[in-house]
Order: structure tokens, then sequence, then C-alpha cells
């Protein structure tokens, strides 16, 4: 039995490996700024060209900020879902309209909806690298003090809406 | 005094040039910079090698950067800021990586601490040798 048991010891261990190793997302980056002030940043916004926006408007408030472009398929498949949660006003969404054209975002809205209190218009893609976007679409979850307290990457769902994010946005209104 | 002028002339032409780096040596600086830093789109190529979006975009900004006088480390460290450690080809060596700098080597060393084990053991015990069967 003990001749067993070196052998069977070292296979549990690789099952453990094996095990982790299979639930990592390499896909999904973790974002350094969970917990850190939100990169300020001063960008003209893509319906209304002569305001701007910057995150420091909504001071006091729970707000997200959803990456997105009109040349993005995910946000294609995403943007009903977040249509849809906008009509429940549970928390007011902010688009970052990402290395877009101007006219194509504006467009892009018109024809499927708008769910933004507001995008802003990031042409050259650096305030998305400010906030080490790498992938589009991106959300993040901002609280009343303006730290980014919680970074999705890829499309929203309802069930990712339902268990995650109005769980946290009430917990962070009541903080 | 015309020579002198022609000398500040000359001068005048030159400034400009001397106080740009050459376009060579940034395109090697750039280069060197992108080549520590991982694409995370196609997260086994750096940066320097990838031809996604995202790491085009970032060369440039690595360009930019340098070009206005940053050093290589700052270009870095810029990087890691906003996409964390992940961004690094290269690990850093801190406590969270241990495991996976040295977790090999530590492997290596109970192999070989049960090897000798063995053979100490097989040593002081001749009859009680296992049979090849």
């Amino acid at each position: 039995m003990k001749r067993y048991a070196i052998p069977l010891g070292i296979f549990a261990i690789l099952l453990v490996f094996l095990g982790v190793g299979l639930r990592l997302k390499p896909q999904e980056v973790p974002s350094p700024f969970i917990g850190k002030p939100a990169p300020a940043f001063k960008l003209s916004q893509l319906e209304q060209a002569d305001r701007t926006f910057s995150p420091q408007d909504m001071r006091g408030k729970v707000w997200l900020f959803n990456v997105w472009a009109s040349w993005c398929t995910s946000c294609r498949a995403e943007h009903p879902v977040l249509v849809e949660f906008a009509k429940q006003a549970a928390v007011p969404i902010v688009g970052l309209n990402y290395m877009d054209v101007r006219e194509d975002g504006s467009r892009w809205l018109d024809r499927f909806g708008n769910p933004y209190a507001l995008s802003v218009f990031d042409a050259d893609g650096k305030v998305g690298t400010d906030y080490g976007v790498y992938g589009v679409p991106e959300t993040f979850v901002i609280d009343r003090q303006g730290n980014i307290r919680l970074k999705l990457t890829g499309p929203v769902t309802p069930e990712i809406i339902k268990n995650t994010l109005l769980p946290l946005i009430r917990e962070l209104e009541h903080a | 005094m015309r020579k002198r002028f022609a000398t500040l002339l000359l001068c005048a032409a030159l400034a400009p040039a001397s106080a740009q780096p050459d376009d060579a040596t940034l395109d090697r600086r750039v280069e060197r910079v992108t080549a520590e830093l991982r694409c995370l789109v196609c997260q086994n190529q750096t940066i320097a090698d990838s031809h996604a979006e995202l790491a085009l975009m970032l060369k440039r900004q690595v360009r930019d950067m340098l070009a206005r006088g940053a050093t290589d480390r700052q270009a870095i460290d810029f990087m890691v800021q906003r996409y964390g450690d992940f961004v690094l080809y290269r690990p850093p060596v801190k406590a969270s990586t241990w495991l996976l700098w040295f977790g090999p080597f530590g492997l290596l060393l109970a192999g070989l601490a049960l090897l000798f084990a063995r053979l100490r053991a097989r040593q002081f015990e001749p009859d009680n040798e296992e049979s090849a069967a």
C-alpha cells in the first residue's frame, strides 16, 4: 500500500494544478485600477461636440463607464442589453466611444438606441489607454468618491446585471 | 565677419537636427521597449511583433513618449500602471510570482532529495532489494 502512496500523492498534486489551470481565464486581465481613482480626462461629447465631460462631473453618484465602438461586433450584441438596462434607470451609464469616427458613432446610436446619459468621443484611444482598455466592450463601475470598483471585460449580459452589477450598485449607493 | 556669420548660419541649420534624436535610434528604442511588453489581444506575442490594432496604437504611444524625452523605464512603467504586471513579457520577481520562478527548481530539488534518500536506504539494506519482476 505504501508503495502507491507517493505516486498517488504526486498524481493528486498534478490534478490540483490541472484543475486550477483549467479555471484560469487568461483573456481576463485583472485591472490595476480596482479601488483606485478613475483616471481624470476631459473629452468632448459625441453628440454635442461643443460640450465636454470629465469624471469629476459625476462626483457623488455611482455610475457605469462603458467602452464601445461602432466597429465592434461584441458591442452590437451587448447593446440591446444596455438599452433594456437603461430603462430601469438604476444607474447612469456614460459611454466612451473608442477609436471611432464621430459620424459613425452617432449614426450607430440613432439606429440601435441610446442607453447612455452621454458618450464621450475618444478618437485616438488615449483615454482608453489611460483606463487600461485592451478590447471592446469593457465596463467600469465607479463609486461616489470617483474610485473604480469593478471592471468587466466583454459584453454585459442580463445575468451579469442581475448577479453582479445590481448588487454592487445597491451596496455602493448606500455606502 | 562674413566667416563668423556663415558659421552662425551653419550652427542654426544644424541645431534642430542635433536636438532631434535621429530616427534610427528612436526606432531601435521603440523596438526594445515594445519587445518587453505583452500584446493583450494576442497574448503570446510582444507588442513589437503583434499587428493587432491595440499593439500598433500602443507602439505609437511608446514612440511619442520616447520622442518627447521619456526614458525606456518610464515608457514601460506607463504601461504597467495601466495594464498591470500582465503587460510585462517577462514577469517580475516578487512574492506573488516566486512559485512561478522558483517552483521548477523546488521540484527538481525535491526529486533529487527523494532519489538520494532511496539510494541511501538501498545502501544500508543490501538484501532488501525489491525484485525487478
